[in-house]
């Protein structure tokens, strides 16, 4: 069925590709708030606009997309979080940047603006800041708990966030995440920003996934502007796009068997990342390969080393990896740290529509390259694995296996790379466009909606990182786990916090 | 594990011989040094990294740093978990405003003395995201900044240039004054 079948909508949105978009009235938004209750479609992502508010919703069998808008009176719209918990902290970040109430909503706490900033709802009605409300943890009651506050600077190198533990003795009763610390205004910096500018943003929501926000952003460009990428471009973006999964799956597997004091796993896939690393410096001038995925293609070629770099990569990778897999697989004191720990269920990753690794080992097999299938996978040959068991474990053998599936990838890419063109021209429409780009980042899949003006900028751009549905089942997922096990679940999660804050 | 340990040791050393110090660094070292610290702190300094609103571009090279190819800990130089047992704190990012207050108490958690590194285009002036209502600007509008390492993000070998400047600087006998 497909998601827009029984809504009842008001008027379609011509301009507005390649998904559909309509806009809805009370019964069509709570039409649609009934399906996601009941499981009958995923959201895939709930964000303002001045005064009215857009949803994103997925088939229940990933088989069609729609764009949902609701135009707000009086700055209200009904809850979506009322019935459907994953569209609660969305909801709080909208109130937060655009003043727009969620009536009926369970938690009115603020999420993003912590009272720091000079304007109130940045993107919407602003005025001058107010002091905000004491934040309140939920609470937790019984006999013995004491509570653990962790961050936001936490103990390693990584991204800034606040845990808030209550425990009883070793284990975890309750995890509240507080997030936010690394809001930078992206979407308000992306308003009437040129399209390369906006694509530089793009590309610095998230540093680990840079190539996957700016393909995504470059698709909704290219599809508002009813313009194609080159066949060789689309290919080179693609290309790029699993050297990104493999520098970032080698990174986690090590970092996971790290946090369970194995640091043999951290040293040897430190290795595969940093050559991963050094083929992407090789073949497109940047280790981490920003700014070289842009609206209309990309900004230049694959140098001529670099595929050799590649192929040299694939070789060592192919060479060391398996007994890595190996050495995993066959050490007890590891798995022992692993199997059956921080499992996230099944229930809980259809409900919430997580991607990733989260999603596809607990059962849900989505996949954005798969199920939406955008050039050039659409004609590639790959598996996506999916495992039941959800824990740890069952998150590295999904980024092991993935590995296998894009290293398989790249072969077929560098044997078919088509010859020609790098990038189509760009050029101002005249009219306001709207398009939406999915992809499939390593940590799952990344959404941009991105209206454009007459004149070719930005009017309005949403960027929606896989994180936001996957932080709340890590909550889910140290329950009745010891303390100590939070690090090695946290790392098999791996959300982002950059891109998640925006 | 015997087939990776043994291939450990017959496939030679990875790690590469590390870089000349960064010139620039060095003179904006110079101008922040004294003798008292150099002699108290020697060759080896240990480094509080603190992100402080980056995209998290800056720690993926920050963490290679520790990979078998930089090894920076035959430097002399490692990570450390607190604030409370560093040198240096090596700050990336635009300070956003809700980071702002907790780059602050880092920097106060720090005992003195302390050099602060700024890491990335964005720590110097907020780089992109310089002008936005959730943005302080770069961490010398935040705390005192003794050296820059710019690049978005820098590479592990620029890191390296820089790290190095400054442990000259820490170590040099005479003062450069």
């Amino acid at each position: 069925m497909s998601p827009l079948d029984n809504i009842p909508y008001l008027e379609k949105v011509k301009a507005h590709r390649p998904w559909p978009r309509a806009i809805v009235g009370d019964d069509g938004w709570r039409q649609a708030i009934e399906y996601l209750a009941t499981g009958r479609c995923t959201l895939l992502g709930l964000w303002g606009d001045t005064v009215n508010v857009h949803m994103a919703l997925l088939g229940e069998r990933f088989d069609g997309i729609i764009v949902l808008s609701y135009a707000c009176t009086n700055g209200h719209y009904p809850s979506v979080g009322a019935r459907h918990p994953p569209a609660i902290r969305l909801e709080r970040a909208i109130r937060d940047l655009f003043g727009l109430d969620a009536v009926g909503a369970p938690d009115t706490r603020t999420w993003l603006d912590r009272g720091f900033w000079d304007v109130r709802h940045p993107l919407g009605k602003s005025g001058p800041a107010q002091k905000p409300a004491p934040y309140i943890f939920l609470p937790a009651e019984g006999e013995g708990l004491h509570q653990i506050p962790v961050g936001p600077v936490h103990a390693s190198i990584i991204e800034p966030g606040h845990f808030r533990f209550t425990a009883n003795g070793e284990h975890v009763v309750r995890l509240e995440q507080r997030l936010g610390y690394v809001h930078k205004g992206i979407e308000s910096l992306m308003v009437g920003a040129t399209l390369d500018d906006a694509a530089k943003l793009a590309g610095r929501t998230s540093g680990d996934s840079t190539v996957a926000y700016a393909y995504a952003f470059a698709l909704a460009a290219e599809t508002a502007l009813r313009i194609e990428a080159p066949p060789r471009a689309v290919y080179l973006r693609a290309l790029m796009a699993e050297l990104e999964r493999l520098a970032n799956h080698f990174g986690d597997i090590g970092a996971i068997c790290n946090d369970a004091s194995f640091a043999i796993m951290h040293a040897q896939t430190s290795i595969l990342r940093e050559r991963t690393l050094r083929a992407a410096d090789a073949g497109f001038g940047h280790r981490l390969m920003m700014d070289v995925t842009v609206p209309g293609g990309v900004a230049r070629d694959i140098a001529a080393d670099g595929i050799a770099e590649i192929k040299a990569l694939l070789a060592e990778a192919r060479h060391v990896f398996p007994r890595l897999v190996e050495l995993y697989d066959n050490t007890a004191s590891l798995q022992d740290r692993t199997v059956t720990t921080g499992i996230v269920k099944p229930d809980y990753v259809r409900q919430w529509g997580a991607g990733g690794y989260v999603g596809r080992a607990s059962g849900r097999s989505f996949d954005a390259r798969r199920h939406i299938g955008y050039a050039p996978y659409d004609r590639l040959d790959f598996e996506v694995p999916v495992r039941e068991d959800g824990d740890v474990n069952a998150r590295v053998w999904i980024r092991i296996r993935e590995v296998e599936q894009s290293l398989k990838l790249i072969d077929q890419m560098l044997a078919g790379l088509p010859a020609g063109d790098l990038r189509t021209a760009v050029k101002p429409s005249g009219e306001i466009c709207e398009g939406l780009g999915i992809t499939e980042a390593f940590r799952g899949d990344v959404l941009v909606w991105l209206r454009l003006g007459g004149n070719g900028r930005v009017e309005r751009c949403h960027l929606r990182d896989a994180s936001w549905f996957q932080w709340p089942l890590l909550e889910t997922a140290i329950e009745g786990n010891i303390v100590a096990d939070f690090p090695i679940c946290n790392k098999s999660f791996n959300c982002s916090y950059s891109g998640h804050d925006l | 594990m015997r087939k990776t340990l043994f291939e450990s040791l017959t496939h030679g050393v990875l790690t590469e011989p590390a870089p000349a110090p960064d010139e620039a660094g060095l003179a904006e070292l110079a101008q922040s040094l004294n003798r008292a610290a150099r002699a108290r702190l020697g060759r080896s300094l240990s480094i509080r990294q603190v992100d402080a609103g980056s995209c998290n571009g800056c720690e993926l090279e920050i963490h290679a740093l520790s990979n078998a190819f930089y090894d920076l800990e035959r430097l002399g130089l490692r990570f450390v978990a607190s604030p409370r047992h560093a040198d240096v704190l090596m700050v990336t990012g635009p300070v956003t405003k809700n980071m702002r207050e907790a780059l602050l108490r880092t920097y106060n958690a720090t005992p003195d003395p302390k050099w602060v590194i700024a890491v990335g285009v964005c720590a110097v002036d907020g780089g992109l995201f310089a002008g936005s209502y959730a943005v302080a600007g770069g961490v010398q509008d935040v705390v005192p900044v003794d050296l820059h390492i710019r690049g978005c993000p820098p590479s592990p070998t620029e890191l390296l240039k820089g790290l190095i400047a400054l442990l000259r600087q820490t170590s040099a006998k005479t003062s450069a004054r």
